[in-house]
């Protein structure tokens, strides 16, 4: 009996440290970073990469476009997905399978190989606007958003809901905005966040398609000030955390 | 009228991913197999795994199966010792940690782990200390090593996301009934864990190397072009740092792409099927 329960501590301490190492390789590059934006010359510390954050010229012209392609893109993407998604639970069943087939195939094509074929088949003027990027990322995210889409609606008596409301004479577009939306505000947040959070961090296609976007940006900066390039990446990783931190206890919420 | 109602509500979603998704990459096929007049050819695609190029595949084929074979088994490992330590506080922010470090990628990654793991990082440093020098060798962050341990910073959290539902699924009466029957822990693991689990995890490790093998902004920070990878070989070759008349030589690339990642997505559906039997 002692044996069994020694052997079983040895085996708890076995996995504490194995869970401590994994927590180490996740926590370092953390710090490392943390560290090194803080650091100043003659080994001193404070927040001077940070101040150097809000004094570049650019810094304006990068976060309008970049919020306007989330903007759009979120915009978008929730146009498409929410009636779509909302029609193959109502009425349309036999179609959610093909829906959910095309909604995932952007995870087979790597947005490398999509950006190749999207300079070249786009029209000249589409390309002359970054906006088309945005059409892009709505693409990108479409895997998430019809996940956290359909998540949502199989959690929800939605026939009836939307039967009664049509009973009581609510068009169409009403029954979406007044009472699908609300019901799926979950699954619609967490579309959201998601697509949010892809397109503040998407460097291949806004690269290629040569926009200034927040990553593109940091990457230019990192050729010349390394400090600034790691503040920026720390700040842009912290807002993405906080983003996707607040999306899992939205979600938890959800399934409880 | 209904059938009508379901085609036309039906019909935004179809036209706007056959606009977006479905004509670049029907171009992309296309182009790989004609030349630059638009006349049928198979050179693209032969030169697309020749010399160079051949190289790229082979190196993006090894970083990828070397980072999803370690972020398979350092996953596995991690969440195993997770649930070992019956910790349900600990168990809950790994999920929440899992999900945000699976999305972290690209440019502030290699950011942080140049800052990290660079010549002056705090890491190297802290280690310099100890009596270790990671550069007194020929070792560089931005080499394939390198390269290997920043991809695990998303290998690792992506595999804890997916094996940690089909690890917490093996009902305690399996083992009961195994243990009851006489099985030792090994004959467990070997006739009745394993068996269950080896779908899950060849499932994961296929997600996680289609992962690895179609990242492009990591690699493109770290390395700057000097590990030859697929992904970067098409960067270039769409930026136009090569010979003009090679143009088309970058859809056969993209369609080599398309074609490795197809295979396995393809074969992770069929282990998915086999695991959805089990884990009802």
């Amino acid at each position: 009996m002692a044996a069994v329960v020694k052997q079983r501590r040895k085996y708890h301490i076995t996995a504490w440290v194995i869970v401590f190492l994994v927590f180490l390789y996740f926590i370092l590059p953390i710090a490392g970073a943390a560290q090194f934006s803080l650091r100043e010359r003659d080994d001193t510390y404070g927040l001077d990469a940070y101040r150097m954050i809000f004094q570049t010229p650019e810094l304006a012209e990068v976060l309008k476009l970049t919020l306007r392609l989330t903007l759009i893109s979120v915009a978008l993407s929730m146009a498409i997905m929410v009636p779509t998604v909302t029609l193959v639970h109502l009425s349309a069943k036999k179609y959610r399978r093909l829906v959910e087939f095309v909604s995932i195939q952007p995870l087979v094509i790597p947005p490398v190989v999509l950006v190749l074929g999207v300079v070249n088949v786009m029209p000249t003027n589409w390309m002359g606007s970054p906006d088309l990027l945005a059409f892009e990322y709505a693409v990108l995210a479409m895997p998430f958003t019809f996940r956290a889409l359909d998540a949502g609606l199989t959690n929800l008596d939605i026939k009836t809901i939307v039967d009664a409301a049509r009973g009581l004479g609510a068009s169409w577009f009403t029954v979406l905005l007044r009472i699908v939306a609300p019901n799926l505000k979950s699954g619609i947040f967490g579309a959201a966040f998601l697509t949010i959070a892809l397109v503040l961090g998407e460097f291949t296609m806004a690269s290629l398609m040569l926009w200034n976007t927040f990553p593109t940006w940091i990457a230019t900066v990192g050729q010349s000030d390394a400090s600034l390039s790691v503040a920026l990446s720390v700040a842009s990783l912290a807002f993405a955390w906080v983003l996707l931190v607040l999306l899992s206890f939205a979600d938890r919420r959800r399934k409880a | 009228m209904r059938k009508f109602r379901d085609v036309v509500g039906l019909f935004p979603f179809f036209a706007y991913t056959a606009v977006f998704f479905g004509a670049p990459t029907v171009m992309v096929i296309v182009k790989a197999f004609q030349d630059q007049n638009g006349h049928w050819t198979l050179a693209n695609v032969v030169e697309s795994v020749q010399d160079v190029y051949f190289d790229s595949f082979v190196e993006s084929l090894k970083l990828a199966f070397a980072s999803a074979a370690s972020g398979t088994i350092i996953g596995f490992a991690g969440a195993y010792a997770l649930l070992a330590t019956g910790n349900a506080w600990l168990r809950k922010i790994t999920q929440t940690a899992a999900g945000v470090f699976a999305n972290t990628g690209g440019i502030p990654l290699a950011f942080m782990f140049i800052a990290a793991l660079g010549t002056y990082g705090l890491v190297t440093q802290m280690l310099l200390k100890l009596g270790i020098d990671i550069y007194a060798g020929s070792w560089t962050l931005f080499g394939f090593s390198g390269l290997l341990i920043v991809y695990l910073y998303f290998q690792i959290p992506l595999m804890i996301i997916v094996i940690l539902p089909a690890l917490e699924a093996q009902r305690k009466e399996w083992r009961e009934a195994a243990t009851n029957l006489g099985a030792t822990t090994r004959q467990y693991w070997l006739h009745v864990g394993g068996p269950i689990l080896f779908a899950p995890v060849a499932g994961a490790f296929l997600l996680l190397f289609a992962n690895a093998f179609a990242a492009y902004a990591t690699a493109r920070a770290l390395t700057s072009g000097t590990i030859p990878l697929v992904p970067l070989q098409i960067g270039s070759l769409l930026s136009g740092n090569v010979i003009a008349d090679r143009a088309n030589l970058g859809f056969a690339l993209g369609f080599g792409m398309i074609v490795i990642v197809a295979i396995a997505m393809y074969v992770y559906n069929a282990t998915q099927k086999r695991a959805a039997k089990w884990l009802q």
